[in-house]
């Protein structure tokens, strides 16, 4: 093992490391999923996989909320954004995504009013200096965001806002764990629970991975240390035989969420009958909607939407990467065809996305790595 | 993203929400998520998509800003559009126009 990319503490990180290798059992390889792209990205900065025994390996989650918007929703959100009088907004990661007629980015150049946002607030803003324009915010999130989008969209109703909806695509992360833990392809020995969207959520609603699926789970943090640490009790309830919730973040994620922000969403938002995730495919019950109470701020409601299911390119591979069945290197046009500049693929764009984040960071590490064991 | 920030007062003339000091910058930050927290001047808080998600301590903070400073470019782009954030002026202006034009790809991930 070569320690290429040198945080503070690395020190600790190799005590961790060896505690770690202490617990492999000999002929066994051992798989863990981090469900959260924010993960994914310190693991790949800071060449964590490096630090692990060989037959410890991770595999990136579906927990990057742009990556998992289909193709025929970017389309839905262009046909909103082309609409007359139309100003749509989003954050500024969602810009670049393709659809099957091109990215928000082309819509723009094409002539449709369309804005970066740092906060659905901003979106209220603009409604309000704008009142002969209809203004929409492009929701997408998991459960990290869907209390703020549901916080504008009460403020709007407050101050009796007419020009302002949302085109609600927010996800929840739970039956997308469920999905990929009944996917025949992928056997895993547990899961690096997310940390923003459970200091939303809590523990709680991962209860299900170990007691339906016999898998251990851990809520953790976003430093080095914490992914390593969180590892490192992973192993230690394989080791021990013992699959439950544990919370490695909790300087950060209580153990029962957010009661406010739970009921601010449930108030705004319920679960679609089901979802299509990028990769993933329909998935019951797994999105967000908004109610019929605040329909007067629901894009969906309020314009007409191709609905089309929209086909991935056959070149790209998000689908498999998303699962973890494939690492970002494997697929097919990674970082030829693919790039961030020139993504094919939403994994690509996002800065939270895998192919993004080893695009950035860990081929580089990896090349090292080759290059200083020669 | 998470941002940490310093709470320097909280808005009386504004409900739910708080001036904070975010990178050295002040902005008014929507802390109605935290309402059970009973937050004060002093508290630090996680920020994202412009809306205080969880109350956090010194250390936490001190520990978020070293690995957000380590992640470059996302986190200068994050700050980037915080700043040009106008959520915090809310009741001004009501002509301005404001949300950034689309000449500047990457920005604000959630």
């Amino acid at each position: 093992m070569r320690f290429v990319d040198e945080f503070r503490d690395a020190e600790k990180a190799r005590v961790l490391a060896a505690r770690i290798a202490e617990l492999c059992e000999p002929g066994r390889r051992y798989k863990f999923m981090e469900v959260c792209g924010g993960h994914t990205h310190t693991i790949y900065k800071h060449g964590l996989e490096d630090y692990l025994p060989e037959t410890v390996s991770l595999v990136h989650g579906p927990g990057c909320p742009v990556c998992v918007i289909p193709m025929g929703r970017v389309d839905d959100a262009i046909a909103i954004a082309e609409q007359p009088d139309v100003i749509m907004t989003s954050f500024g990661d969602m810009l670049r995504v393709p659809g099957g007629r091109g990215s928000f980015f082309d819509s723009n150049a094409a002539g449709a009013d369309i804005r970066m946002v740092y906060s659905p607030l901003d979106s209220l803003k603009i409604a309000r200096a704008n009142p002969d324009k209809r203004v929409v915010f492009m929701a997408i999130g998991m459960e990290t965001t869907a209390p703020s989008t549901a916080m504008t969209v009460l403020r709007a109703a407050a101050e009796g806002l007419d020009n302002f909806s949302i085109f609600c695509n927010h996800v929840t992360i739970i039956p997308a764990i469920k999905a990929i833990l009944d996917s025949p392809d992928m056997r895993l020995d547990g899961f690096i629970g997310p940390g923003h969207v459970s200091t939303i959520v809590g523990c709680r609603p991962y209860e299900y991975v170990s007691r339906d699926y016999n898998k251990p789970l851990v809520c953790a943090g976003f430093e080095p240390l914490d992914i390593l640490q969180s590892v490192y009790m992973l192993m230690r309830q394989v080791h021990e035989g013992r699959a439950e919730v544990e919370n490695q973040y909790a300087r950060v994620v209580p153990w029962n969420g957010n009661a406010k922000a739970l009921a601010v969403m449930a108030e705004v938002m319920e679960l679609r009958p089901y979802f299509e995730w990028r990769g993933l495919g329909f998935i019951s019950q797994s999105a967000l909607q908004v109610r019929e109470k605040y329909a007067a701020f629901d894009a969906e409601r309020i314009f007409q939407l191709p609905g089309v299911r929209v086909a991935d390119p056959k070149a790209c591979q998000c689908g498999e990467v998303l699962k973890g069945v494939l690492r970002p290197w494997e697929c097919k046009v990674f970082g030829t065809a693919c790039t961030p500049e020139t993504p094919i693929g939403t994994c690509m764009v996002s800065s939270e996305g895998a192919c993004a984040a080893y695009y950035n960071f860990g081929r580089f590490t990896r090349e090292r790595v080759k290059a200083a064991s020669r | 993203l998470g941002i940490p920030g310093e709470i320097v007062e909280i808005m009386a003339d504004r409900e739910d929400f708080a001036m904070v000091s975010v990178a050295g910058v002040k902005r008014a930050v929507n802390i109605g998520l935290l309402e059970d927290e009973q937050l004060r001047a002093g508290d630090w808080i996680l920020i994202h998509v412009g809306f205080a998600l969880s109350k956090i301590d010194e250390a936490e903070a001190a520990a978020a800003l070293r690995m957000l400073e380590g992640m470059g470019q996302a986190y200068a782009d994050e700050l980037l559009a915080l700043a040009a954030s106008d959520s915090a002026r809310i009741r001004e202006e009501r002509s301005a126009s404001s949300g950034q034009p689309l000449s500047s790809p990457g920005g604000a991930a959630r």
